[in-house]
């Protein structure tokens, strides 16, 4: 709550509706729909346009403004000195007079066309954020993070600066050259068409040269991501480096990286350049023709010096937008594709979410069911869960074991439906998962991941993530269990040390503790370990298993390892082998079945002499 | 049920309303920086990195001081024209004059602008370049007891921000050589053309010099402001993408979405006020430039009627006041690109300043492929800091094609021990001799490929299996990639990747197992061909059929070479020719598996445990048996 600032409600207005407004226009084509979005600040987006086109006309005046003060200045001989100066004046408080409003109302124009920027950034960003965390596994799955995160940032401000850097600029422009235009032609169509010559040139080379630079930013940002990640493996893996004496070797991978960015930012420094001089001598060629046109017909008598004055103050005040057309004609190039990605992924159907009214899961015994259940991966062809059925009461430990890839792992995911069963279904205390709320299933089934994700923040904040609200001895309860309160009192600032990316960095076995006692925090019906102890050794284990039998031992504990000892001592114990159930039983029974099992036990127990290191050199 | 009991979950009781540990992505603050926006020191330092380009930069000032010149020319010619001849029956030729003249003055302004721009360009990219490079390369010699205590991502800051803001400084200062020439010239044209309408005119800059001093703190901080939350609320959006898996199992939907919202919100707010300050000038310049047209045409239209000015020169003077207050603006601008970049110069300056503080003797020898192969640890006293040595007084030899196994408690010392074989760190006494040579007499380089190394953790970059398997070792064939991959066991599962042995390797090899990325490493340390192996064993756990191709992979390495290994595992330890106990930093048993049960010490109470590992053994266990150990 420290960010927070009170007042100005109404521009938060509900941040729920805002999310729910993503689906303005949809179905619309890209530039449209983000149109019609910004235009729900009708009261902002009308003061921005509006101003525009006062700010536009005021610009236009001064050149004439301009122009006529000059006349008058020439003709003060001839008109006597009374009149005349008294014209003059009128005509500088006019000209102060109209910069002065020129100056308020592109204020008007850039704050309020901005400002409905900021304020579309603001609401799509909480729709974004809102359908990254509502999106399931799957899509996820299939979906890379850096893509995601481009989205987030550059396709949403392509989306969000359009307002600005399209419309409003594209109401400026023409006005600007189309008032423009026409005044100068009806004042003298010959020297108007020469004023104006430079216009198409350098709308089509700066239009040219924006989108070329487009194109090469892409590849230049690829570029230079690739320099940056040859630095950041290097001083990562800066033992592997010395190890291998690999100093120079990287010194030449970085030169490779580092001078093909280079070039490109030199190529893209080439096309700016030959673009902004080329405009510039476009631009210089008109005036010096209308200078040489004009003047003559000055002397021809056919012009006034003012009016030639205001044709060449004219050009000077249209060649900066004009220049600035190319970032208009990008403005919508970009905005088109930014779009386009932006919103097919606000329109994403969400795979998994609540069924209309669904009503919340009530655990009363805590019984698991998988009833038949199959499941496929979306685009797979062959099922990865292949007719599981098992039954786990409260209390009991069920353990899964089998070969990677055998479908260990999916089954997990599929209790607290991180993905829906192809077929057959899960159930807790005889009621559907798929027919209870997200929120209440996620509540009671808590999942160990193996490579659970740290949260740059305290150790006690990453603990408490799931239940922010918990009091601290639960907390620290929670990290006994998991056997990591003491490592966690041995650090610099106990439970308040920052932890991941940007504090102090966990081994994976810690990792592996720290999102047990995450899920303790939760106190689950029922709690899945997902080879979440690979990175811990035995002992520890045992004895985080000793201590969560004391905590509560009322519930349904399912673990999933490849090592044996993991899981030896639970009540059943089910081998899995491509999707099917192939074994179930206690450990003692299986070993003494002699099946996969008790081969598996062997491999891992039986004394490895033919393995040691001697016997090959001997 | 009773699962869920005591404390009741309460997140549904107070909806919207942001928990106690309300935490949603994170963000280094960088601080603002107000310092100084000259430091001699500093500016020396980047001078130097300039030095080699400064031909190009004088070219560059050369043709800033042309394209200025032509700016301040331009209207000057205009409003000769204008007042030569330019009247109903006048001379054409005078005109002719003029056109030509401005022909001239677009011309050179053509060319100059050109080579200003592709100049001044070229150059900030090059020294930006070579800076960054510089800092790499030094990174590269310093030693690892600096890096073990920098962040990586406090570097790349450095590598990255700092270097860009050094870009921005070197790309506007020759800008600011132009800007600070037209002020004077358009201060000075005026003032000739007409000392007291010059005067006049010129009266409304300082006005807006004062506004800008009054207005650039606070506009600086609003902008800082927005930048700020624009970052922090990135990094959050980062954080909900990356973690979202987490944030879903553990149902943190609704908070997170409420902080997010705190804020995406907050930063609406710093930039609307960001906005507002920048905008906040336009009225400003716009009002004062009309007061100067307004002045111009009053008193200007005055002076013509007393006969004291031509109708060319108001022209030019209406010219002038069009482009009047830009090189103010900019250059007060300059002001704040040059705190920044003192602040990021003086923090390259630090980077390149780290001491390496390991380097090749001037007569360093070089270590040769027909060197004996052996190791040997001389009376050796280690530690990080002076007083708290993690190795005391350790002396051990490993004989040609010996294997050892290091075994020990976790802090025994044995990983400090296998990087001194290295030399990634100084010993405080005694001597590491490798070959027959003390480390320090050897090069860095040819010590570096006659002890290969394998670390626990497998480190892979990012490129092809190939590439990998190869790295640094340029003579290596495709062949013998392929016979190394064959020899540990990885043959098979690369042939089934997709692009078999070109198969890009995604995010350092998260794309393939642990046990996979391990037999990769083994991989590399077999084609890099040394004479001495170090290796740590991996303790994670690995799915067995995996962990017994390790095995075999292991021994494949071993085949003559000299083998020094941390080991952890029963199989490998129990092999081993020789195994070297160590606890708390001292040697305190060495023999072969048998001797080491006979002696009944330290070994033999872990061995007989009977866990299959060495690192299964609860810590307090081992803590138990110490004192007694150490007695024998």
């Amino acid at each position: 709550m420290t960010t927070e600032k009170v007042g100005r409600a109404y521009l938060r207005g509900d941040s729920r509706a805002h999310v729910a407004d993503a689906h303005v226009g949809k179905g619309q084509k890209p530039l449209l729909r983000i149109t019609l979005y910004s235009l729900r600040h009708p009261w902002q987006a009308s003061i921005a346009i509006g101003a525009t086109i006062i700010a536009s006309v005021l610009q236009l005046m001064i050149p004439r403004l301009l122009g006529h003060a000059v006349d008058q200045a020439q003709g003060i001989l001839s008109t006597g000195a009374e009149g005349a100066q008294q014209a003059l004046l009128w005509s500088a408080m006019i000209l102060l007079g109209v910069s002065v409003a020129r100056g308020f109302f592109t204020l008007a124009q850039n704050y309020y066309s901005e400002a409905v920027g900021h304020q579309v950034g603001y609401e799509l960003r909480l729709a974004f954020y809102d359908k990254v965390q509502r999106l399931s596994y799957s899509y996820h799955d299939k979906v890379h993070t850096g893509d995601l995160i481009t989205m987030g940032l550059l396709d949403l401000d392509g989306v969000r600066m359009f307002f600005s850097t399209g419309l409003v600029r594209t109401v400026l422009l023409t006005v600007l050259i189309g008032v423009g235009a026409f005044m100068l032609l009806s004042t003298d169509w010959l020297l108007g068409l020469l004023a104006l010559s430079f216009v198409p040139f350098v709308a089509w080379r700066s239009s040219v040269a924006q989108l070329t630079l487009r194109a090469t930013w892409v590849t230049l940002q690829d570029k230079l991501s690739a320099m940056t990640r040859v630095m950041e493996e290097n001083l990562g893996g800066i033992r592997v480096v010395r190890a291998f004496s690999a100093q120079k070797f990287e010194l030449a991978k970085f030169d490779r990286a580092s001078k093909e960015a280079l070039e490109l930012s030199h190529d893209r420094v080439n096309i700016r350049v030959r673009n902004t001089s080329a405009m510039t001598f476009s631009f210089f060629t008109a005036m010096g023709l209308v200078l040489w046109f004009g003047g003559n017909k000055v002397i021809a008598g056919d012009m006034s010096v003012g009016t030639l004055a205001s044709f060449l103050t004219f050009m000077t005040i249209l060649q900066m937008p004009v220049r600035q057309l190319g970032l208009m004609v990008n403005s919508f190039a970009r905005a088109s594709t930014c779009g386009d990605r932006l919103f097919a992924f606000l329109d994403e159907p969400l795979a998994i979410e609540d069924a209309p009214g669904v009503p919340d899961l009530k655990v009363t015994k805590g019984t698991l069911k998988f009833e038949d259940v199959h499941f496929t991966y979306p685009g797979a062809n062959h099922p990865t869960l292949d007719g599981v059925s098992f039954e786990a009461k409260a209390g009991q430990t069920v353990g899964i074991v089998g070969a990677p890839g055998s479908g260990k792992s999916t089954l997990a995911h599929l209790i607290p439906r991180f993905y829906d069963v192809s077929g057959g279904k899960i159930t807790i205390d005889g009621q559907d998962v798929s027919q209870v709320s997200l929120q209440s299933l996620r509540r009671s089934v808590a999942v160990v991941q193996q490579d659970s994700f740290l949260f740059t923040t305290t150790i006690e904040n990453n603990i408490a993530y799931g239940d922010p609200w918990s009091k601290e001895t639960k907390i620290e309860k929670a990290a006994e269990s998991a056997q990591l309160h003491n490592y966690i009192m041995g650090l610099p600032a106990d439970y308040d040390t920052v932890v991941g990316e940007r504090g102090v960095s966990l081994s994976g076995g810690q990792r592996q503790r720290l999102s047990i006692a995450r899920s303790l925090v939760l106190k689950p019906a029922i709690m899945v370990f997902d080879d979440s102890t690979a990175a811990i050794d035995a002992g520890t284990e045992h004895r985080i298993r000793s201590a969560m039998r004391r905590y509560a031992s009322n519930r349904v504990t399912l673990i999933i390892s490849h090592r044996l000892s993991s899981l030896m001592h639970a009540d059943t114990i089910l081998f899995l082998d491509d999707g099917k159930i192939v074994e179930r039983g206690s450990h003692e029974e299986l070993l003494a079945k002699g099946g996969r099992y008790s081969a598996l036990y062997d491999l891992q127990t039986r004394p490895t002499e033919d393995l040691e290191i001697g016997s090959a050199a001997q | 049920m009773s699962a869920i009991e005591e404390d009741e979950r309460d997140v549904a009781s107070f909806p919207g309303q942001r928990p106690p540990r309300a935490s949603v992505g994170s963000h280094r603050i960088e601080e603002e920086v107000f310092g100084k926006a000259y430091d001699p020191k500093t500016v020396r330092r980047i001078w130097a990195f300039v030095r080699p380009y400064r031909t190009k930069i004088y070219l560059s000032v050369i043709s800033v001081l042309v394209f200025t010149a032509t700016q301040l020319a331009i209207p000057l010619i205009i409003g000769r024209a204008i007042d030569t001849g330019m009247v109903k029956g006048g001379d054409a030729t005078h005109l002719l004059w003029a056109v030509g003249a401005f022909a001239v003055a677009v011309l050179v302004n053509f060319g100059a602008s050109y080579v200003q721009e592709t100049q001044v360009g070229a150059v900030a990219e090059n020294v930006l370049f070579d800076m960054r490079r510089a800092m790499f390369a030094q990174l590269q010699r310093v030693s690892l007891s600096f890096m073990d205590k920098t962040e990586v991502g406090r570097l790349m800051s450095r590598l990255q921000g700092d270097v860009n803001s050094m870009q921005e400084f070197l790309e506007t200062s020759v800008l600011s050589v132009g800007d600070i020439v037209l002020l004077v010239g358009i201060v000075v044209v005026l003032l000739t053309l007409d000392f007291r309408l010059g005067l006049l005119t010129l009266s409304t800059m300082p006005v807006l010099f004062i506004v800008r001093i009054f207005w650039l703190p606070p506009a600086k901080r609003a902008f800082w402001a927005a930048h700020e939350t624009n970052s922090i609320t990135a990094g959050a959006m980062a954080e909900g993408i990356n973690g979202v898996r987490t944030v879903q199992n553990l149902d943190r939907q609704k908070v997170n979405f409420d902080l997010y919202d705190d804020k995406a919100y907050n930063n609406l707010l710093t930039q609307l006020t960001g906005s507002r300050f920048a905008q906040v000038m336009v009225p400003i310049v716009d009002s004062l430039t009309g007061a100067a047209m307004a002045i111009v045409v009053v008193v200007g239209g005055s002076l013509v009627l007393n006969g004291g000015l031509e109708i060319g020169v108001i022209v030019t003077f209406l010219f002038y006041i069009q482009r009047f207050f830009d090189p103010i603006r900019s250059l007060t601008m300059q002001y704040s690109i040059m705190q920044r970049a003192m602040t990021s110069g003086r923090r390259i300056t630090e980077v390149l300043d780290i001491p390496a503080s390991i380097n090749d003797k001037p007569d360093a020898v070089v270590l040769t492929r027909d060197m004996d192969g052996s190791v040997e640890f001389k009376d050796v006293v280690f530690g990080y800091s002076a007083d708290r040595p993690v190795l005391k007084h350790v002396s051990f030899k490993v004989k040609p094609g010996e294997t050892v196994a290091l075994v020990g408690p976790t802090g025994s010392g044995k990983t400090s021990a296998m990087s001194l074989v290295h030399r990634f760190y100084e010993v405080q006494s005694g001597a590491v001799l490798v070959g027959g040579h003390d480390v320090r007499d050897i090069t860095q380089e040819s010590l570096g490929e006659q002890v290969a190394m394998v670390l626990q953790e497998p480190f892979l970059f990012t490129g092809s299996v190939f590439d990998n398997i190869r790295y640094n070792k340029a003579s290596a064939t495709l062949d013998d990639v392929i016979a190394a991959a064959k020899a540990v066991g990885a043959h098979e599962f690369i042939s089934r990747l997709p692009g078999g042995y070109d198969s890009v390797l995604e995010q350092r090899g998260s794309n393939l197992s642990l046990g996979q990325r391990q037999l990769l490493s083994f991989a590399r340390a077999l084609v890099a061909d040394a004479k001495i192996l170090v290796l740590d064993e991996a303790t994670a756990n690995i799915d067995s059929y995996t962990e017994r191709q390790i095995q075999k992979a292991l021994l494949i390495l071993l085949e003559g070479r000299t083998g020094m290994v941390i080991a952890h595992r029963l199989a490998t330890i129990r092999g081993a020719d020789r195994i070297i106990v160590l606890q708390n930093g001292e040697l305190i048993e060495t023999g072969n598996h048998d001797e080491l049960m006979d002696l009944n010490g330290l070994y033999a109470k872990l061995y007989n445990m009977n866990y299959s590992s060495f690192d299964d053994i609860p810590d307090e266990m081992i803590a138990g048996s110490g004192p007694k150990a150490a007695s024998t």
